[in-house]
């Protein structure tokens, strides 16, 4: 079997990439939408279990926009010519939407009471979601990029990845969603196990 | 006569063409840009690799802890 990329200039090999920066932010979001969904399910039921689901959830999602961050600032120097730009609207809400994350932790780790907890950290997690979503999915789209498929056009356009790159992308992304999934439910039976030593 | 003499231009051209392009090129002395910054590639994926190696270690660390405390558990028993 052989694998031909497409041969542009400035991007060269590097347009390998795409099978590895871009599946791990899709698992990224993934992740933050199990948190986004057991944050919803804590509201719905009080059930504490939802709440730790949620945090771990949230926990691997974060956990997996820092390779995400460290290979597009990698990639970025060899193409776009910079680690980091404050042009681009994707990084940016990249970096907003992190801070979001990091507050919620914080906010976690300020609260005693369990069930307050919960409630608190469920509710600031829905809009933490929502925010992430609007930075990093419709913002780029509204302004110019430098990402491909932002900048008013739907990513995965027709020019933006080639038909033979999708054979190897499309199951590089499953097998990344699956990958976090497996990490989040390591943390979570890790959950399990503390919470049954600390009764 | 014509096609040795077009030969010979051709193939003059062909062995001062590899001389020509390492003039023009402005050579930045950095391997990564090498064989069509392939090595882009190995290194994010060298970096893919460190993350998760660091966050098997994060969990390898907090099993770890529970063994601990399950084993002083085991021992007060």
């Amino acid at each position: 079997m052989q694998n031909t990329v497409p041969r542009l200039d400035i991007l060269n090999e590097t347009i390998r990439n795409v099978y590895y920066h871009v599946p791990i932010w899709f698992a990224m979001i993934f992740m933050l939408t199990v948190s986004f969904i057991n944050s919803l399910r804590t509201l719905s039921s009080a059930d504490l279990q939802h709440d730790t689901h949620a945090c771990n959830a949230a926990l691997t999602g974060i956990f997996f926009s820092i390779p995400g961050m460290l290979t597009g600032a990698f990639w970025a120097k060899f193409t776009w010519g910079t680690w980091w730009t404050f042009q681009d609207p994707k990084l940016n809400g990249v970096a907003v939407s992190l801070l979001i994350y990091m507050a919620y932790f914080i906010l976690r780790s300020s609260v005693e009471d369990e069930i307050k907890k919960a409630r608190i950290s469920a509710v600031y997690n829905i809009f933490a979601y929502v925010m992430m979503m609007i930075f990093i999915m419709i913002m780029p789209r509204l302004t110019d990029s430098l990402h491909p498929g932002n900048g008013g056009n739907p990513a995965f356009g027709k020019y933006d990845l080639d038909n033979q790159m999708r054979t190897v992308f499309y199951p590089a992304v499953i097998g990344w969603v699956l990958f976090s999934w497996w990490i989040y439910r390591l943390i979570n039976r890790i959950s399990v196990l503390q919470k049954q030593l600390d009764e | 006569m014509n096609k040795i003499k077009l030969v010979a231009l051709l193939s003059l051209l062909t062995a001062l063409a590899p001389l020509q392009a390492q003039t023009a090129a402005p050579a930045m002395a950095d391997q990564f840009r090498a064989d069509g910054k392939i090595y882009v590639v190995i290194t994010v994926l060298a970096l893919i690799f460190l993350a998760l190696v660091v966050f098997l270690t994060i969990i390898e660390r907090r099993v770890a802890k529970i063994e601990k405390h399950l084993h002083q558990g085991s021992d007060k028993k």
